[in-house]
């Protein structure tokens, strides 16, 4: 495994002009990214995520060469984005879920078709390629339609297949389930896990659909502030934030104690006592299910795992707690 | 999905070669693009027209009982209104703001994604338009003016490739100054002001709402140095109806192109400054 993106001490500060006074103006220093070290393992999908305004995109956007950061190392499949943005687009794609990289007026085999000029890839490779997309996406109802008149769905499924038509080492996708209906996102993050499985494409995924980095990315940054408060695994996120998978009891009747089980606390009592909520710490499943079955006649057991949405809102909240 | 993110192949034949394969799919590409707004293309066929007989008849009045004025005749006055009705959408002096847009909206980071220069594909795409331009909007008045007028037709034969060339150089000159009115949007957001004051100068100094040749002798000098805009307009269409003797036409079409080569280093110019402060808000 080599590093394709190498990110150190990476900042990006704007000046803003606010008004102090019915004249004066005056300027104000911005720190969107203030600091950000990233190193991305070839064929790792990682999940960037953060509240507004945290610097995700702005990060997004240094990687790929649109901005120019203030401070920082930045590589790219060993390129400096900005000093060489022409090399390193034919080596990346981009989808920016709230922007369009079609023709609006052409219709989407038209797109296609420019792109493999523009990208200069040969037309064999591009046809597999484009028929592999085509079979995976669906593309083929709306492959002639103007991509103005095509659905926010439709045009996303156009988009990644842009991103990708010229083979690309690192796909950076900036919130692409954004606005999307479940069936739509469910085929983009279907296509996107495929893509994944497959190949050894480097995967970079802001979003603020944390349902998108479950299904799709092993490894989770979190940046607020333009600081990241986490870099690791999905699970040593909710291990780090004590959040604990929970066993649900249904009971035929509520017992007159709550009852003690050894590793899993109660984590609350519902229904009069007839629904029991243990929190999984050192016990396992089974032992909790054992030590109920002892102590009371049991209707049903459910287990609810850990929601990423609780936690990551409470890292949003109170960042410096983690 | 193996195959689909493969690694681009090594590139085969020429680098040149290359270059205008992928210059010449941008210029398809923007020629189709404007092929599908044929209703717009329509009512500015028939503004033009419209135009075209109420500027004629003012420069014909101008000419009066004499037959002639700034050194050309009737008929050569003639030509000039209704090529230059046609000429106005193919150079495009107004309403081009597609570049401003996308930096307002924060498009253009979609543009510098591609492995394209920007002002390389905005020039390509602008060169399709042209193209559909020369067919649906210069013709028309091409072929309507002469039905109700006397027009002048050349008589060197040099002078139609000349024409061409001057119609080509000045569609890329045009389009270096559009880019540059619409670059002031990295520094300014809204280009309104930076727009008007184009307009108002093209129409007036490149030769669109008179022939700058009745201006006086002392100032036309200046304007054809000094400032790019005669060669925009005025001087395709001086070379059309033969204003000058052949070498003046290819020293006028020699400036063209000097300043069209001036204007597209400046747009490359402004281009990497703004680059280095752009500001992609939002998303």
């Amino acid at each position: 495994m080599s590093q394709v993106i190498d990110v150190r001490g990476l900042r990006k500060e704007f000046t803003v002009r606010v008004k102090a006074g019915r004249l004066r103006r005056e300027k104000r220093v911005v720190t969107a990214v203030d600091g950000v070290d990233l190193r991305v393992e070839r064929g790792e999908m990682l999940g960037y995520i953060g509240p507004n305004g945290a610097g995700k995109s702005t990060t997004l956007k240094m990687l790929t060469g649109v901005l120019m950061p203030s401070a920082g190392e930045v590589r790219v499949c060993g390129l400096r984005p900005v000093a060489e943005r022409t090399r390193l687009a034919l080596r990346i794609g981009v989808v920016f879920g709230q922007r369009s990289q079609l023709w609006w007026d052409l219709p989407l085999r038209d797109s296609f078709d420019l792109l493999r000029h523009v990208y200069r890839v040969p037309a064999a490779e591009h046809a597999t390629r484009l028929r592999r997309c085509r079979d995976l996406l669906d593309l083929d109802e709306f492959l002639d339609t103007p991509v103005r008149q095509l659905s926010l769905g439709q045009r996303m499924r156009g988009e990644l297949t842009a991103a990708l038509l010229h083979g690309p080492e690192v796909l950076f996708l900036d919130e692409p389930t954004i606005g999307l209906d479940v069936v739509s996102k469910q085929a983009v993050r279907g296509f996107l896990a495929e893509l994944g499985r497959a190949s050894d494409t480097t995967l970079v995924l802001t979003t603020h659909d944390l349902a998108d980095i479950e299904r799709l990315c092993r490894r989770l940054v979190v940046i607020d502030h333009g600081r990241v408060v986490h870099d690791g695994s999905i699970a040593a996120l909710h291990s780090r934030y004590g959040s604990r998978r929970l066993v649900v009891a249904e009971l035929d009747t509520a017992l007159p104690a709550p009852p003690t089980l050894p590793g899993a606390p109660l984590h609350r009592v519902e229904a009069d006592g007839h629904r029991l909520v243990f929190a999984l710490e050192s016990a396992g499943v089974a032992e909790v299910v054992a030590g109920l079955a002892g102590l009371a006649a049991l209707r049903d057991i459910s287990i609810v795992e850990p929601d990423i949405e609780e936690v990551v809102a409470r890292l949003y909240r109170s960042p410096a707690q983690v | 999905m193996g195959s689909v993110t493969a690694t681009v192949a090594p590139p085969t034949g020429s680098n040149v070669t290359r270059w205008f394969r992928t210059f010449g799919a941008i210029v398809v590409a923007g020629f189709r693009r404007h092929a599908t707004y044929r209703q717009a293309a329509l009512a500015g066929v028939v503004t033009n027209t419209v135009f075209g007989f109420l500027r004629c008849y003012i420069f014909l009045a101008v000419a009066g009982t004499a037959g002639s004025v700034a050194g050309y005749d009737r008929a050569q006055l003639a030509t000039f209104v209704w090529a230059g009705q046609g000429l106005l959408a193919v150079i495009l002096l107004w309403g081009w703001t597609d570049l401003a847009d996308r930096i307002r909206t924060g498009e253009i980071a979609s543009d510098l994604l591609r492995p394209v220069h920007p002002v390389t594909s905005y020039l390509a795409a602008d060169l399709g338009r042209a193209g559909f331009a020369s067919l649906s909007r210069l013709l028309p008045p091409v072929l309507i003016g002469p039905l109700f007028f006397d027009v002048y037709l050349p008589r060197r034969w040099a002078t139609v490739p000349l024409f061409a060339l001057s119609v080509l150089v000045a569609v890329v000159l045009c389009f270096g100054c559009r880019f540059l009115v619409n670059a002031t949007a990295y520094w300014l957001q809204d280009v309104r002001g930076a727009v008007i004051l184009w307009t108002l100068c093209s129409g007036v100094l490149a030769g669109l709402y008179f022939p700058l040749r009745f201006l006086p002798g002392w100032l036309q000098l200046p304007l054809w140095y000094a400032t790019p805009f005669p060669s925009l307009f005025q001087t395709p269409l001086d070379v059309l109806v033969e204003r000058d003797p052949a070498p003046t036409q290819l020293g006028l079409v020699g400036l063209q192109v000097a300043w069209a080569v001036l204007i597209l280093a400046a747009c490359r110019l402004v281009q990497r400054r703004a680059e280095r402060r752009l500001v992609v808000q939002g998303g």
